[in-house]
């Protein structure tokens, strides 16, 4: 008998407090130098919500972080990071490693087990011994950037003349294909102490640097268009 | 043993059943579309984007979504693609029927009527929304179909995921009796609204119009959409792939043909 | 006073109760108790809403337009609502969702405009200010399950800065040259984007209002350096002539 009664159960409605809100990121890391880039379009649903939203964020001279997944969360995931960098610099006088940012990541997006920051990070940036570096996490942990296997070449370190233009069709081309990416592009670029890629930035349309201190790694910003439908 | 015409429903409940347990069912193809359609003084104007999606993903950067039904009746589609194209070319086809037997141009109305019939039909399953416009004897006609089967008419018409970026055009745009010209900027401005303020609809604009006397279909009339330029080149190198012997054979066969007897019927 | 001697540091008993357990486990709870606990329902769906509020840019401010109208399902049930509420000088919030959680929202506002009067200390809240405010509020709601069923827009001036953004009932924010909310999102911010994107620094006053006001709406809130203007309920201008010619949905002529 119960059996019959079901098509009369009250719909229990539940509150969903995620959304998805679109877009692409991606990092990749050279030899002394790291580029992570982002599309700027905020969607929901076919809606555009902005065609200008950062989803790439510099948090030190040596670490830049992305951001993609549900906006609100994003957005405030960064914020608890520059917080505990914040608090970091204030302890010891000096900005966190990105190694060490990595793992403050891993942590945070833990301590989020049963309720997750519904948010896919990538931070790229420079390690304490002057080569580039991606981190990229899932909801809960963490994976570094990929290295050649013991005694192969691949993947190698390209050199950043190639990955520049490579960044900008992938974007382009995603543009293209995928209907949640587009409007604008950001491509921030983290050059190690003396790095041989400085040159090859020079000649680059509308380039901006954003360095802050004087610790020796720099970081820049390119902003392009990407079509608009 | 009787079979009914049409789609058989007797796997429904297997079905649903599976897709309870997580068996997801193959998903068509759907057009996230901008179509309309705008009534001016000597006819019609329909108008479509030509972005084809499945999910998120682009499946056709440059598809006709405004079909053929007879020379003079065009009808543009949404909805799950397939559908919209099969229906469109047998209404089209029974249309030519039609007239074929009536001996007559034959009416909007009729293609109208035999739309929604068949949709009604298939009770919604059939994932069509239309915009069908033409004009006849009668004068211009133009209508929307819902994939239930329901219709309208109206002066001016949106249909798809674009609709309502497009209807806030006419709304603010559209006046009764407007040159064709000024249909056409219209129809324009609609599907444009739709491919740059909705997700589901992009790439190049569409449009037909339709008058008693002519009817023009301007395909890709404007592209505001062009490819940009890459970067670097990602065509292999001739000679990337290494080959061991090379073959080369002759495919065309010289044939001689003798004609034997004549071409009369054999009566024998 | 806690009244409960077992609520009270206990000596230890290694014999039987070597970890000090018992019997917390059965102490009884004696802080403040809410009787309707299992009756109390948060906010799952709306119940009184409103819907669209648009705001564009213009050269010397924001311009901000919501109808008056407060729907109870598909009832319109209040005719006379105002979704526009001035905050400081500087400031003006338009809502869309539950009307009871916007009042709410208006409630908050108002004891963080007391308390930043009452501190005296030469310093005003902007509208970038009471927008990360309300972004932190919304969201910090939202991760409690118990949200404020509202989409808002903030926009303002200060300092000879336009300040627009958008906030709802997950904490997603973002801001743009045209914002709206609701069916507005849909049907009004495609010409709003094409009237406006390009323009924010052109359109005068005059322009920006026509923009407004071939997008319909009732009430109008203009922001300027100068200050807010909220205008008076307007009616609008309709016209059905159109549907003189029409007869019948489908293959009827008279």
């Amino acid at each position: 008998m119960p059996a019959m009664v079901s098509a009369a159960q009250p719909v229990q409605r539940s509150f969903n407090p995620y959304t998805e809100n679109g877009g692409t990121i991606l990092a990749i890391a050279g030899a002394d130098f790291s580029v992570i880039a982002g599309d700027t379009r905020q969607s929901e649903g076919y809606s555009i919500q902005t065609r200008y939203a950062p989803k790439v964020f510099r948090l030190t001279d040596k670490a830049v972080l992305a951001v993609n997944g549900f906006a609100a969360d994003g957005n405030m995931f960064v914020k608890k990071v520059r917080q505990r960098l914040e608090w970091y610099r204030h302890a010891h006088a000096k900005d966190m490693p990105i190694r060490a940012i990595a793992r403050l990541i891993q942590t945070m997006l833990y301590a989020r087990r049963f309720f997750p920051f519904y948010v896919y990070n990538i931070l790229g940036g420079i390690e304490e011994d002057g080569t580039g570096a991606v981190y990229s996490f899932d909801l809960l942990i963490y994976f570094k950037n990929q290295t050649p296997a013991p005694g192969t070449a691949f993947p190698k370190h390209l050199p950043l003349s190639t990955v520049l233009p490579l960044v900008i069709d992938s974007f382009t081309s995603a543009t293209e294909r995928h209907i949640e990416v587009g409007d604008g592009l950001e491509i921030y670029i983290v050059l190690s102490k003396g790095s041989t890629a400085l040159q090859s930035l020079q000649t680059i349309r509308g380039i901006q640097e954003l360095t802050a201190t004087n610790d020796g790694e720099r970081v820049f910003v390119i902003r392009r268009e990407l079509k608009k439908d | 043993m009787y079979k009914p015409a049409g789609f058989d429903f007797s796997n429904e409940l297997r079905n649903n059943f599976l897709v309870e347990k997580g068996l997801p069912l193959p998903k068509a193809t759907s057009t996230g579309t901008t179509i309309v359609g705008c009534l001016f003084k000597d006819g019609i104007v329909l108008g479509a984007d030509t972005r084809a999606t499945e999910g998120p993903i682009v499946a056709d950067k440059n598809c006709e979504k405004i079909h053929y039904i007879t020379e003079s009746i065009r009808c543009c589609g949404a909805g799950t693609a397939a559908d919209t194209e099969f229906t469109t070319a047998l209404i089209s086809s029974n249309m030519e029927m039609h007239a074929l037997q009536t001996g007559r141009k034959p009416r909007v109305a009729t293609a109208m009527t035999m739309l929604k019939q068949m949709l009604f039909r298939y009770q919604g399953h059939v994932g069509a929304a239309l915009v069908l416009g033409g004009v006849d004897s009668t004068g211009p006609h133009l209508f929307t179909i819902h994939p239930h089967g329901s219709t309208d008419k109206l002066p001016y018409v949106t249909m798809g995921s674009g609709s309502l970026a497009a209807m806030a055009v006419f709304e603010s745009g559209w006046v009764p009796n407007m040159e064709r010209d000024q249909a056409l900027i219209l129809v324009k401005a609609a599907i444009a609204a739709g491919i740059f303020n909705d997700l589901g609809s992009g790439s190049n604009i569409d449009a037909c119009i339709i008058t008693a006397s002519s009817t023009e279909m301007l395909r890709n009339v404007e592209m505001p959409n062009q490819r940009v330029q890459k970067e670097r080149n990602y065509k292999f190198r001739r000679g990337t792939t290494a080959w061991k012997k090379e073959d080369i054979r002759s495919l065309i066969v010289d044939e001689q043909v003798t004609q034997v007897g004549g071409d009369e019927m054999d009566t024998s | 006073m806690d009244h409960f001697p077992t609520n009270w540091g206990r000596p230890r008993n290694d014999a039987f109760d070597a970890y000090g357990t018992y019997p917390i486990h059965q102490r009884p709870q004696n802080g403040p108790k809410d009787a309707f606990v299992d009756g109390v329902q948060r906010t799952q769906q709306p119940i009184v809403t409103g819907t669209s509020v648009l705001a564009i840019k213009f050269k010397d401010g924001i311009m901000m337009a919501a109808d008056t109208l407060a729907s109870y399902g598909s009832l319109a049930r209040f005719k006379d609502v105002q979704r526009l509420f001035p905050v400081g000088d500087n400031t003006v919030i338009g809502a869309g969702g539950d009307m009871s959680d916007f009042q709410h929202i208006q409630t908050l506002l108002d004891g963080l405009t007391i308390d930043e009067f009452t501190a005296q200390d030469g310093h005003t809240l902007g509208p970038a200010e009471i927008h990360e405010y309300l972004a932190q509020v919304m969201y910090a709601r939202r991760s409690k399950m118990n949200p404020l069923w509202n989409a808002l827009l903030v926009g303002g001036v200060k300092d000879g800065k336009k300040f627009l953004a958008f906030v709802d009932l997950l904490g997603t924010t973002y801001s743009a040259s045209t914002l709206a909310t609701g069916y507005g999102a849909h049907i009004a911010q495609p010409l709003l984007r094409k009237a406006v994107e390009g323009y924010e620094n052109v359109l005068t006053e005059e322009q920006a209002l026509k923009i407004i006001e071939t997008n319909m709406k009732y009430q109008v809130a203009i922001i300027t350096e100068e200050g807010v203007r909220i205008s008076e309920s307007k009616t609008l201008d309709t016209h059905w002539s159109f549907a003189e010619g029409i007869r019948g949905y489908g293959a009827q002529a008279q």
